[in-house]
C-alpha cells in the first residue's frame, strides 16, 4: 500500500505491505539506520522514534497506521549532534558500544521538553522501558540531568 | 616515494613512507623470525606485522589506524590515546580510522581476553615517541640546531632560543628522510607529564552514535543487496530433511529459498533454511510459514534437569580427573573443628548484544566480501574459507563497529552462513538474525557445579578445602577453557590442604567465552563459599579474607607463574574497598545488608562491596556498590575505564538477578527479552563508586576483570540481609520473602 507521512519534517511516499513495521520502512526503504533493530516485539525501545512528540516503538507501528503522521528520527534530531541529549550524551560519555542511544536519546529529547528539569524518579520511570547491554543506566542519568542544563542557558 | 627502515636486526623497527599527496606515513612492524634477511629499502615482506601506523598529513591532522575490533570496550579510543600521548599532538587533531583485516600487516586484530591494552600499552607508546623523535629531527636538520634544543607542544616543534616553530604538518615531508630511532631505546615521557593519557577523553564515535549515522554491521548497505534470514534447527546441529521451499519462494518479495546442508561443527555452518527477499521484513515474514522436518539427532531428550541430575549422580563418585592436590585434605578434614558443605551451582545464560548478529557477503568474480560485526575476523575469514573452498586470500573482511559482544561474536557461524547464502545467490545479502534466532544460538556461558567442603581448626582458619567440579565436556576434558577451572585457581595454594577434581557432563549445547569467562561462575562459588566459612566460624568475612590472602604458599616447582594472584596486590584493594565503605562499621536496617568479594582475573585485581535491601515481599534492590581494582600503573582512559568498570558491575547484577538459559527437549526455552531480562534502569543503583589503585605493575585491560566480584558479594549481601543462603543462580528462583 501506498503511505503518505512526514519523515524529519520531508513528506514521503512510501508503497510497502500494508503490515511493514515503520522500523523496517526507516531502516531499508528510507535508508535511516539510526534507528535500531533489538527484540522485535517492543521490548528494548531501541527502535524508538517520536511520532508527533511522543516517543513511541517503530519495531511495533504496522505501516498502515502512518498515514499523515509526523516522524523524528534520531537523524532528525539534529544531524551535527547540537541537540542538548546529543551535546550531553557526548560530554558525559555515555555510549559504550552505542547500540541503544539513538533509542535512549529520543525518550530523553521528548522527556525534557515535556519536563524540563527531570527529577532522578521521572527519569528512572520514563527511560525504563529501555534496554542497555552494555548498562550505561548511570551515565543516562547523569546526561539527562546535563541535558537538562544545557536547555536552560539556551 | 622514500622509505627508511631502521632496527633490522631487532624484533621491532619503524618505516617510515612520505605520501603522494603530502604528508607522512609512521608504521610501526613487528618482525618474526625468518624476516632476518630482508634488506633496508626493501618492501616489507609479508612476514612483517604493522601494529601501529600514524599518518601526519601538512593540514596537521594526525591519523591514527585502530586495528582492533571496537565492540563497545572503547579501543577505537584507548589505544590511540597512548600514541598522541607520546607523539605528543593535542587529542582535537587525532582522527581515528579502523582497519579492515589485514593479516599480512597486522598481528592480533581480535577483541577479547581484556588483552588489547596489555599487549599494545608499551608499542603504542614506543611508536608515538620514535615519529615525534624524527619530526624534531627534521626541525633540527631545517634550523640548523641539535635537536636537544628543541621541544614540542600539541603538534609543534619549538625552538625556545630564536621563537621558530613549525607543526609537524609542515615538517611531516622532512621527517621521513630522517633516521628512524631505535623503537626499543627511544626516550618515553614521565608519566608524570601525560597530557592525554589518564584523562577523561569521549569516545571517538560519540558524535556519529549520537546522530544515528551507520557505522553497525546491521547498518551496511550496498547497491542491489537482497536480505537473508536463516532458520537452523531449535536442537543443535540438526539437519534439514526436508522443507516448503516451493510455498516460501511464492511469498511476497521472496528471491529464493534453499536448504543449506551444513556440518557437525555447532560452532561452524550449521543445516538449516535460507530465505532471500527484497527486504528484511519480506524474508522474516515467509519465514512464519516455513515448515521444516528436521532430523534433529541423538539430543533431542537433553535438558537442565537432566544435567542438573546428572552432576548430583556424578559428585557421588570419585572425579575423573584429579586436578589439584596439596596435603592431605582428608586428614584435615578428619581433624578439623568444623566441616560445611555445600553445593553450588550457576546455569547457562546468553551473551544477548543488543545488535543481533548479522553479516553482509557479496560474492562475486571468484572474490568474497564480507562486513561483520567480529571480535574475531581472521578467524571469520579462515572458516569461510574452509567451509566453502574459497581461498582465503580471495576474502576480504571488513570490521564494523559491534553493538555489544561480550564474547558471543569470537564465535563467527553466523560470518559463514552469510557467505555461504551470499556465495548461492550471486548478489551481495545481508543476513539478519532475529532476537530469537540470537537468544536459541548462542555459545552459552557453560554451567557448573561445585560439590564443596571446607574445615576449620579451632582458631577459625581454614584448614582444608575439597572441590568436586562438575563441568561440561566430551572425553574426559573441556571443549574450551570457559568450561574448565584451572588447577592453580584460586584458593589453590592459599589452603595447604586443597584438592580439586572435575568430572564431565556429555552435551550438544554450543558454549563459549562470555565477559570474565571461567570467572564469572568461579568467583560466586569461591567467594560465597568463603562467606559460608566465615559465618560458620563467626569470623568477619573481610577478616576471614585477610587470613586467607596472608597464608599463600607457593607450590614447588614451576605452576606458570603469573596465573596465581599476588596476595599483596589483592590485600591492598580489599583494604581500600573495606575503608571506602566503611565495612563493618555502619549500621543497617533489617533486610538490609552488604556483601563483600573480591577476585583475580584478566591480570586485573578486584573487590568489590554491595549494599542490598531485599523487601518483605521478596524483592532485591541494590543500594550502592563499591569497588577497588588494581589494573596496574596507569588507567589509559578515566571515563571510558570507569564507564567499563561500572557496566561490568550493572552486568554482574543483571546476570545474579534472573539471567538463565534453561534446556529442555535439546532446545533453548528462552526466546527474547521478556524472558531473559537484561538489566533495567530502575535496578540501577544511584551511585557505583569507582576506585583504582595505581600500582608499580604494567597496566592491565578493564573489559572483564570488574565483573566477577559483584555476583557473590551480591549474593553475601542478600545473605547479610536475610540470612538466606544463595548456592543457586539467578535469584528469581529463590524464595526471599522475609517478615
Amino acid at each position: 500500500m501506498s503511505v503518505t507521512f512526514k519523515v524529519n519534517g520531508q513528506s514521503t511516499t512510501v508503497d510497502v505491505s500494508s503490515d511493514t513495521p515503520l522500523l523496517w520502512v526507516l531502516r531499508d526503504v528510507l535508508d535511516l539506520k539510526g534507528t535500531k533493530f533489538g527484540c522485535g516485539i517492543g521490548q528494548c525501545s531501541a527502535c524508538t522514534v517520536q511520532l508527533d512528540g511522543e516517543p513511541q516503538r517503530a519495531c511495533q507501528i504496522p505501516i498502515s497506521s502512518m498515514e499523515g503522521m509526523e516522524v523524528t528520527t534520531i537523524e532528525g534530531l539534529s544531524s551535527d549532534g547540537s541537540h542538548p541529549v546529543q551535546q550531553a550524551w557526548m560530554e558525559v560519555d555515555v555510549p559504550q558500544c552505542g547500540y541503544c542511544q539513538a533509542g535512549q536519546i529520543m525518550t530523553a529529547a521528548a522527556l525534557l521538553a515535556r519536563i524540563p528539569h527531570p527529577s532522578d524518579t521521572d527519569i528512572d520511570r520514563e527511560m525504563n522501558s529501555h534496554l542497555c547491554r552494555c548498562a550505561t543506566y548511570l551515565r543516562i542519568r547523569e546526561a539527562i540531568h546535563r541535558a537538562a542544563t544545557i536547555v536552560v542557558t539556551e | 616515494m622514500a622509505t627508511t627502515i631502521s632496527g633490522l636486526d631487532r624484533r621491532e623497527f619503524l618505516r617510515v613512507t612520505t605520501l603522494a599527496g603530502g604528508g607522512v606515513l609512521f608504521g610501526a612492524y613487528s618482525a618474526s623470525p625468518v624476516s632476518a634477511g630482508v634488506l633496508e629499502g626493501s618492501e616489507p615482506a609479508a612476514d612483517f606485522a604493522l601494529n601501529v601506523f600514524i599518518r601526519i598529513t601538512p593540514d596537521d591532522l594526525v591519523t591514527i589506524i585502530s586495528k582492533n575490533p571496537e565492540i563497545g570496550q572503547g579501543i577505537k579510543t584507548s589505544l590511540p590515546m597512548i600514541v598522541a600521548e607520546e607523539l605528543d599532538v593535542a587529542w582535537r587533531n587525532v582522527r581515528v580510522e579502523q582497519a579492515p583485516l589485514d593479516t599480512e600487516r597486522f598481528t592480533a586484530q581480535s577483541a577479547g581476553g581484556s588483552y588489547a591494552t596489555p599487549r599494545n600499552y608499551d608499542a603504542m607508546r614506543r611508536t608515538g615517541a620514535a615519529a615525534r623523535h624524527m619530526l624534531v629531527a627534521a626541525a633540527a636538520a631545517m634550523w640548523g640546531v641539535p635537536a636537544s634544543a628543541l621541544t614540542t607542544v600539541s603538534g609543534v616543534v619549538l625552538h625556545g632560543a630564536s621563537g621558530r616553530r613549525a607543526t609537524y604538518g609542515e615538517l611531516a615531508d622532512r621527517a621521513a628522510a630522517m633516521t628512524p630511532p631505535d623503537l626499543a631505546n627511544v626516550p618515553l615521557k614521565d608519566p608524570k607529564d601525560f597530557k592525554i593519557v589518564g584523562t577523561r577523553v569521549s569516545g571517538v564515535d560519540n558524535l556519529g552514535i549520537v546522530t544515528g549515522k551507520p557505522m553497525f554491521g546491521i547498518d551496511v548497505t550496498l547497491p542491489g543487496m537482497k536480505y537473508a534470514v536463516f532458520g537452523k534447527c531449535p536442537v543443535f546441529g540438526g539437519k534439514v530433511l526436508s522443507a516448503n521451499l516451493d510455498e516460501l519462494v511464492a511469498e511476497p518479495g521472496v528471491q529464493h529459498a534453499f536448504i543449506v546442508p551444513g556440518g557437525d561443527n555447532l560452532a561452524g555452518l550449521l543445516g538449516g533454511v535460507a530465505i532471500v527477499a527484497d527486504s528484511w521484513w519480506q524474508a522474516n515474514k515467509a519465514r512464519r510459514k516455513l515448515r521444516v522436518e528436521w532430523a534433529e539427532g541423538a539430543h533431542a531428550n537433553d535438558s537442565s534437569v537432566g544435567f542438573a541430575a546428572r552432576a548430583a549422580r556424578l559428585s557421588k563418585s570419585e572425579p575423573e580427573v584429579a586436578s589439584t592436590q596439596d596435603g592431605d585434605p582428608d586428614a584435615a578434614l578428619a581433624g578439623a573443628a568444623k566441616i560445611v558443605e555445600a553445593e553450588y551451582s550457576y546455569p547457562f545464560i546468553a551473551h544477548a548484544s543488543l545488535e543481533p548478529q548479522n553479516c553482509t557477503a557479496h560474492f562475486h568474480d571468484g572474490q568474497l566480501d564480507i562486513w561483520a560485526p567480529t571480535q574475531s575476523p581472521e578467524r571469520g575469514r579462515d572458516m569461510i574459507a574452509s567451509t566453502l573452498g574459497i581461498d582465503a586470500d580471495a576474502i576480504t573482511v571488513r570490521i564494523t563497529r559491534s553493538g555489544g559482544a561480550f564474547g558471543r561474536r569470537g564465535n563467527t557461524d553466523y560470518m559463514v552462513e552469510a557467505a555461504a547464502i551470499a556465495k548461492e545467490v550471486g548478489a551481495p545479502v545481508k543476513l539478519v538474525w532475529s532476537r530469537e534466532d540470537d537468544m536459541q544460538h548462542d555459545f552459552y556461558r557453560p554451567a557448573g557445579f561445585h560439590y564443596l567442603k571446607g574445615g576449620l581448626d579451632g582458631d577459625g582458619k581454614v584448614v582444608a578445602w575439597k572441590n568436586h567440579f562438575v563441568t561440561f565436556g566430551t572425553g574426559g576434558r573441556p571443549d574450551h577453557g570457559a568450561a574448565s577451572m584451572r588447577a592453580t585457581e584460586f584458593p589453590a595454594r592459599f589452603v595447604s590442604n586443597y584438592e580439586l577434581g572435575t568430572s564431565f557432563i556429555p552435551y550438544n549445547i554450543p558454549t563459549g567465552y562470555l565477559r570474565a569467562p571461567r570467572s564469572n561462575g568461579l568467583a560466586f562459588v569461591m567467594q560465597s563459599f568463603i562467606d559460608e566459612l566465615a559465618h560458620s566460624a563467626g569470623i568477619d568475612p573481610l577478616e576471614l579474607r585477610y587470613d586467607i590472602l596472608s597464608a599463600y604458599k607457593a607450590a614447588e616447582g614451576s605452576e606458570g607463574r603469573g596465573r596465581i594472584l599476588d596476595p599483596a596486590r589483592m590485600r591492598d584493594v580489599l583494604q581500600l574497598v573495606a575503608n571506602r565503605s566503611a565495612w563493618g562499621k555502619v549500621e543497617l536496617p533489617r533486610g538490609t545488608g552488604r556483601g563483600i568479594a573480591f577476585h583475580f582475573s584478566h591480570r586485573g585485581y578486584f573487590a568489590e562491596v554491595v549494599e542490598a535491601s531485599v523487601s518483605n515481599s521478596g524483592v532485591v534492590s541494590v543500594n550502592k556498590v563499591w569497588v577497588a581494582g588494581d589494573v596496574g600503573s596507569q588507567i589509559v582512559n578515566l571515563s571510558g575505564a570507569e564507564n567499563q568498570v561500572q557496566g561490568a558491575v550493572l552486568d554482574g547484577i543483571a546476570q545474579t538477578l534472573g539471567q538463565e538459559v534453561t534446556i529442555d527437549r535439546g532446545r533453548v526455552v528462552q526466546s527474547n527479552f521478556h524472558d531473559f531480562p537484561l538489566l533495567r534502569l530502575k535496578q540501577a543503583p544511584p551511585e557505583i563508586e569507582v576506585h583504582f589503585l595505581k600500582t608499580g605493575a604494567a597496566p592491565t585491560g578493564l573489559g572483564e576483570p570488574a565483573l566477577p566480584p559483584v555476583v557473590p558479594a551480591l549474593c553475601n549481601a542478600i545473605f547479610a540481609a536475610t540470612g538466606k543462603r544463595i548456592r543457586t543462580l539467578p535469584l528469581s528462583n529463590h524464595d526471599l520473602r522475609w517478615t
